[in-house]
């Protein structure tokens, strides 16, 4: 938290000033108005009631001014924090790996930036200067007490027993049942946005009210915890208000006694009794303010639980920078294992693999053999848990992150595009290129068609790219890939959602272009192993062959089996 | 048409679109007429909110006016025990006032704490069940909306509707309404009191009262304005932030941080001013107010005094009157920030109501029509559609496909073939002419008949948060274990789910990323079987699988396929095999119709495609 109030400590301190001025201008009102009274007035002076009249206005209008600015002022620094920090987690959200986010329901970190962040800064803004000023303003007032006799400000001292020991067992059930109902409300906000990304998958099924039969369990779920946390809340801050009002009703009964027995004047109990009227208020909204500090500690939780995750892929110490120039593009596998965080079973077990530079490999291998994931090896979407890859010779985590990922580039065998214009999303690996690069690249891909939508480059896609045909989103991200001109293309499944005639025409095209690219293809059809010199059978976590097609097609009967079948298909 | 200017890279970045605004609802335009119709339409919709805890809400009315009677009458009896109390002691002896004072203290003191223990209970309760009746209908609406409004609406904004929105109103519930009317009842009551008192003072005093109302009324027009603003600061925001991170694998592996942290900062900086604004005009009419409160001492110091030496008031009652004017005025301050969270909330509802009235352009019919003998039997008749103006998509399809039938529908991509899946499924309606499932019109047919009837599987294989199970479930809700073990064997997709640590139970995590891209299209797949429709739509459904998978597929199909009707849409042509009939399309139209076999033995753009698919099968 310190690091994020740093930047603003001297706008800080200067609140903290103005709030103290506030309060000392806003004190000097009614001193004054009672001078006025017993001075002026009494002597009718109207002449010198002009003048205080004057001053009064003056100070008053002082304590209004510095009130606006403060306000205005503290405003703008606790949205500045906000915004701050706001920053710090998305960019700390980016560089989590994606193990991280398939995890993470999209509208639980969307809570936590939005909501939470809120939550913390509204406890900062408001709740927390009231907590502090109102402290000031009981000890002052407990001071004053205690001058004025002692033994029955005892008897208010002693109302902060019970006031502490309902507070703890406030914190103690509040903070659990705000956490509670904050993580609810992300599962509702998960909820609502599933719903909308799947809407056509849920309307192709009519399963709409399903959907809404379960949202509306997440949604009484949110429901309930939302009044528990109130029954809670209800249970203290009443009881605060009852020993108040106790509190007050004890003073005065004893105070009566001590007066018929002579101890206390009647005079100071009542300067005694007014003062403590001012107690009730800060009392009865210690409750509140307590409500609203526990949602933000754990709000703040629920924020700090995401930054306190530590990217587990980074730059090692002494990483190197690697460029487009320098690079020749082998890369090599040396007895890569790999297995996901939770899952002991490995899904690659010793993989040993060289790509020569400039050579296309295609990697072949049944559904859920692993092809996907080794292929997000060489630009550290993931980190193998055992053995290394080299780029070069050099292993790849001894690369600068950055430059490793400029240098290999991927198309997904998702999409993944943005409702972005066209251009940006061609350019989404090098912002930079220009016209030229970006047509080259949606010649090779056959993606010309974007140059017939409405505004052609500029024209916006919608969300993830659906407002275009499967086809055409396929072709515009193999685009994407190719106007990186990286040294290493990992191309997964490419080709899958095009027509026959259309993937012969990209084959073309794209064999130009992998002329000088080492590449990684995934392939699911013997058409687009067309495309590569050798090809790799990866089986049961290994590779258990590897070859020119006719050579496999030949000598190993897995390879047979996975990819040339369709011929039997068609017989049969 | 020129491009926009590439330095502005703060706007260029997201494109042009035609529906610039559109992609608000209707109900979010910003001209006076339409603010006016904001305004009415979000007090009915929180008329609509309120109604059903009509008797909770007047309940509640009634405990805050017993805590105001509790919590007023404290200081009275204070005042009342010191000023007859002590004196009946130290003079007569007589501690019966004092007793007296005590008891009706400690009742005070007693409703006190029931009012405000069952106010704050209450109050959960009904702030908690209003909300929780708008989420769900919200949520409701968004499922009717038609795709074309999702696609141009963004589930970002459904997200920000659903979270953000909510909240606004959440923390208007939760805190201050009770302060509200608390602080308004002291209002009221003390401005009888000192009417009562002093009228003459009190007139002077309340003087000033038409400067709070101006600027009571200012803050209300700027804030709204600002409020508005920020509410769509903070949908942009949370629109790329749903984005960005959903798609943050293509940003890691693209090294679009910077950029993305470039745009998201700006949006950011957007929202912080768009929200402070609000605030800081609150800070400016609690500063006003409080300069509003110190005039008025001011005043009523004037006049009191020249009345006192006119001799035609006592000290005393100015003195008095003047503590009036501070409690007075004290809860007045607090008011002014509870206008914030209100005003905040307002614009919250101005949203929510937006999305409420927003029209259902795929309605569901109001008399819908029964299917007299189901046979799934399809019927284009000179179908025309087009998702911009300039480009017709369909320019007049005429297509009749009877019960039973398999048919493959291939063609380039782009041609138009999901559109002619999404329109029997009813995702858009025809621009002309109809789209008939056994006779009857889609747009006549229920909801529920039309999915019973019609079930797709899309290109984009969308699995939910959930188990594999649960996934599968999906196809027929209810469905016995052993039912959807059956559907995940039929397709193949038994293998790879038994060999997961949970099995049927293993969690898929969002957006099935649990699985490969293949095992998602075989849960997908094995979903729509599950279904059991009498016409089945399977688009681009096996293009993920590898062959041998996907000729357990085809084996399943055949059998699958029998005695339904299905549209396939495949460009592997081994899926087209099993048709009755191939339609090749191109650019909308109709271009070859017929037989597999016969198409092959014609020579037309069928048997050329079959040419070349072959050629490239080893
Ligand atoms: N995030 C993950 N966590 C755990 N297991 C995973 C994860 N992603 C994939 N797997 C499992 O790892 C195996 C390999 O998946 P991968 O996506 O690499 O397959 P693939 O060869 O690309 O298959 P396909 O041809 O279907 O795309 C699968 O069995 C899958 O269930
Ligand atoms: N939601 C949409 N908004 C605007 N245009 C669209 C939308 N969906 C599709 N289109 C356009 O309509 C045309 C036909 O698209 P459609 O998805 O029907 O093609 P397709 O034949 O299924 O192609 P593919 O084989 O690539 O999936 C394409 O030019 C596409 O860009
Ligand atoms: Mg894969
Ligand atoms: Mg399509």
């Amino acid at each position: 938290m310190r690091r994020y109030l740093y930047p603003y400590r001297y706008r800080l301190a200067l609140l903290w000033t103005m709030v103290l001025l506030n309060i000392c201008a806003g004190l000097a009102v009614p001193p004054l108005v009672g001078a006025a009274i017993d001075g002026p007035i009494t002597d009718g002076d109207l002449g010198a009631l002009w003048v205080f009249a004057g001053v009064i206005a003056g100070v008053g209008a002082l304590d209004a001014v510095l009130n606006l600015i403060r306000r205005y002022f503290q405003t703008a620094t606790a949205m500045a924090i906000e915004a701050d920090i706001r920053e710090a987690v998305y960019e700390h959200l980016q560089r989590l790996h994606t193990g991280f986010h398939d995890r993470w329901q999209t509208g639980q970190l969307l809570a936590r930036v939005t909501v939470d962040l809120g939550m913390v800064r509204r406890f900062f803004a408001g709740g927390m200067v009231f907590a502090i000023s109102s402290t000031g303003m009981t000890i002052i007032i407990m001071v004053q007490l205690f001058w004025i006799e002692w033994r029955l400000a005892l008897i208010v001292a002693v109302a902060a027993v019970p006031l502490f020991l309902i507070g703890r067992g406030f914190f103690r059930n509040y903070l659990p049942a705000a956490r509670k109902e904050q993580d609810q409300s992300g599962e509702v906000s998960s909820a609502a946005e599933e719903s909308a990304n799947g809407i056509r998958a849920i309307k192709a099924l009519g399963r709409g009210p399903l959907m809404a039969d379960r949202f509306e369990k997440e949604a009484e779920k949110l429901r309930v915890l939302g009044i528990r946390k109130n029954l809670i809340a209800a249970k203290s801050w009443s009881a605060f208000g009852a020993i108040a009002s106790t509190m007050l009703g004890s003073t005065l009964v004893i105070g009566a006694i001590m007066v018929a027995n002579g101890q206390l004047t009647p005079g100071l109990l009542t300067a005694f009794i007014m003062l403590q009227l001012n107690l009730l208020w800060p009392i009865e909204a210690a409750g509140w303010v307590m409500a609203h500090g526990n949602e933000a500690m754990s709000a703040a939780d629920r924020v700090y639980e995401v930054l306190d995750t530590e990217p587990t892929i980074r730059d090692r110490p002494g990483a190197k920078a690697v460029d487009r120039s320098s690079i020749r593009g082998k890369l090599a596998f040396e007895g890569v294992r790999f297995s996901f965080d939770d899952d002991d079973r490995e899904v690659l077990r010793g993989v040993d693999l060289e790509v020569r530079p400039g050579e296309t490999l295609a990697i072949a291998g049944r559904t859920g053999s692993g092809k996907t994931t080794l292929v997000s090896l060489p630009s550290r979407l993931n980190d193998p848990t055992g053995g290394r890859i080299t780029l070069d010779g050099t292993d790849i985590r001894d690369l600068k992150l950055e430059s490793l990922r400029s240098v290999v580039t991927t198309a997904f065998e998702e999409a993944t595009l943005f409702s972005m214009s066209v251009r940006e999303n061609l350019a989404l690996g090098r912002p930079n290129a220009d016209e030229h690069d970006v047509e080259q690249a949606v010649r090779v891909a056959q993606a010309e068609f974007v140059y017939d939508l409405p505004y052609g480059l500029d024209t916006r896609i919608g969300e993830q790219g659906l407002s275009l045909s499967g086809g055409q989103r396929q072709r515009l991200a193999l685009a994407r890939a190719v106007v990186v001109r990286p040294a290493v293309l990992v191309l997964d499944d490419p080709l899958s959602a095009l027509d026959v005639h259309t993937e012969e025409l990209v084959e073309k095209a794209l064999e130009q272009v992998l002329v000088d690219t080492t590449a990684l293809v995934v392939v699911h059809r013997p058409s687009t192993v067309a495309l590569a010199d050798r090809v790799a059978l990866l089986h049961e976590g290994r590779i258990a062959a590897i070859g020119t097609h006719s050579e496999l097609m030949e000598g190993s009967p897995e390879y047979v089996d996975v990819l040339s079948a369709e011929a039997e298909g068609v017989a049969a | 048409m020129t491009a926009p200017a590439h330095d502005d890279k703060h706007v260029s970045w997201r494109g042009r679109s035609e529906q610039a605004d559109a992609e608000r609802t209707s109900a979010e335009l910003d001209d006076a007429e339409a603010i006016k119709e904001l305004r009415s339409r979000s007090r009915r919709l929180l008329g609509s909110m309120m109604r059903p805890h009509k008797r909770s809400i007047a309940a509640l009315v009634l405990i805050l006016l017993g805590q105001n009677v509790a919590t007023m009458t404290a200081p009275i009896l204070v005042m009342y025990g010191i000023d007859h109390g002590i004196p009946a002691i130290t003079d007569r002896d007589d501690y019966s006032v004092m007793i007296a004072v005590a008891v009706a203290f400690a009742a005070a003191a007693a409703l006190e704490y029931v009012c405000m223990r069952l106010y704050i209970v209450q109050s959960a309760k009904v702030g908690n069940a209003m909300l929780y009746a708008l989420r769900n209908r919200v949520f409701w609406k968004f499922q009717r909306l038609s795709v074309a409004f999702h696609e141009r609406f963004t589930s970002g904004r459904v997200t920000a509707r659903q979270s953000s929105d909510m909240e606004s109103i959440r923390e208007l519930t939760e805190n201050g309404v009770d302060d509200l009317v608390l602080a308004a009842m002291n209002v009221v009551t003390i401005a009888v009191v000192m009417l009562v008192i002093e009228p003459l003072l009190a007139v002077v005093s309340l003087l000033t009262f038409p400067l709070m109302l101006l600027l009571g009324k200012w803050f209300s027009r700027v804030s709204a304005i600002a409020y508005r603003k920020a509410r769509e600061t903070v949908a942009l925001l949370i629109v790329y932030f749903v984005e960005s991170m959903g798609g943050v694998r293509a940003v890691q592996a693209y090294r679009r941080e910077d950029r993305d942290r470039e745009i998201f900062g700006r949006l950011n900086y957007d929202n912080r001013f768009a929200q402070a604004k609000g605030h800081q005009q609150n800070a400016i009419m609690a500063g006003g107010m409080r300069g509003i409160g110190h005039l008025a001492t001011v005043v009523v110091l004037l006049f009191g005094g020249w009345q006192i030496m006119l001799g035609n008031t006592e000290i005393g009652v100015l003195a008095a009157f003047l503590l009036y004017m501070k409690r007075f005025f004290d809860p007045l301050n607090e008011l002014v920030q509870f206008y914030n969270v209100l005003q905040s909330a307002t614009a919250a509802l101005e949203k929510l109501s937006g999305v409420m009235d927003e029209k259902i352009e795929v309605a569901e019919p109001e008399n819908p029509k029964r299917i007299e003998s189901p046979r799934g039997e399809l019927r284009f008749e000179n179908v025309r559609f087009h998702y911009r103006e300039d480009q017709v998509v369909l320019p007049g399809l005429d297509l009749h496909v009877p019960g039973g039938q398999t048919v493959a529908l291939v063609g380039a991509t782009g041609a138009g073939k999901t559109t002619i899946a999404k329109l029997v499924s009813r995702f858009y309606d025809p621009r002309g002419g109809t789209v008939r499932l056994d006779g009857v019109d889609l747009r006549d047919l229920s909801e529920s008949d039309l999915r019973e009837g019609v079930v797709m599987i899309t290109q984009e294989n969308f699995l939910f948060n959930g188990t594999i199970a649960e996934n599968i479930e999906l196809g027929r809700p209810g469905a016995t274990r052993d039912q959807i073990v059956e559907a995940a064997r039929v397709v193949g997709a038994d293998e790879f789910i038994e060999e997961l640590p949970d099995g049927y139970d293993t969690h898929v995590r969002k957006r099935g990323g649990r699985l490969s891209a293949g095992q998602r299209q075989l849960v997908v797949f094995a979903r729509a079987f599950l279904a059991d429709p009498r016409v089945l739509i399977l688009d681009e459904a096996t293009s993920s699988l590898d062959i041998p998978s996907e000729r357990l597929v085809q084996r399943a199909l055949r059998t699958i396929l029998a005695d339904r009707t299905a549209i396939i849409i495949a460009h592997r042509l081994s899926t087209v095999e099993i048709a009755d009939r191939v339609l090749v399309l191109e650019s909308g139209r109709i271009i070859e119709d017929g037989p597999p076999e016969s198409l092959i033995d014609s020579g037309g753009q069928y048997a050329e495609l079959h040419r070349q698919w072959e050629d490239s099968l080893v």
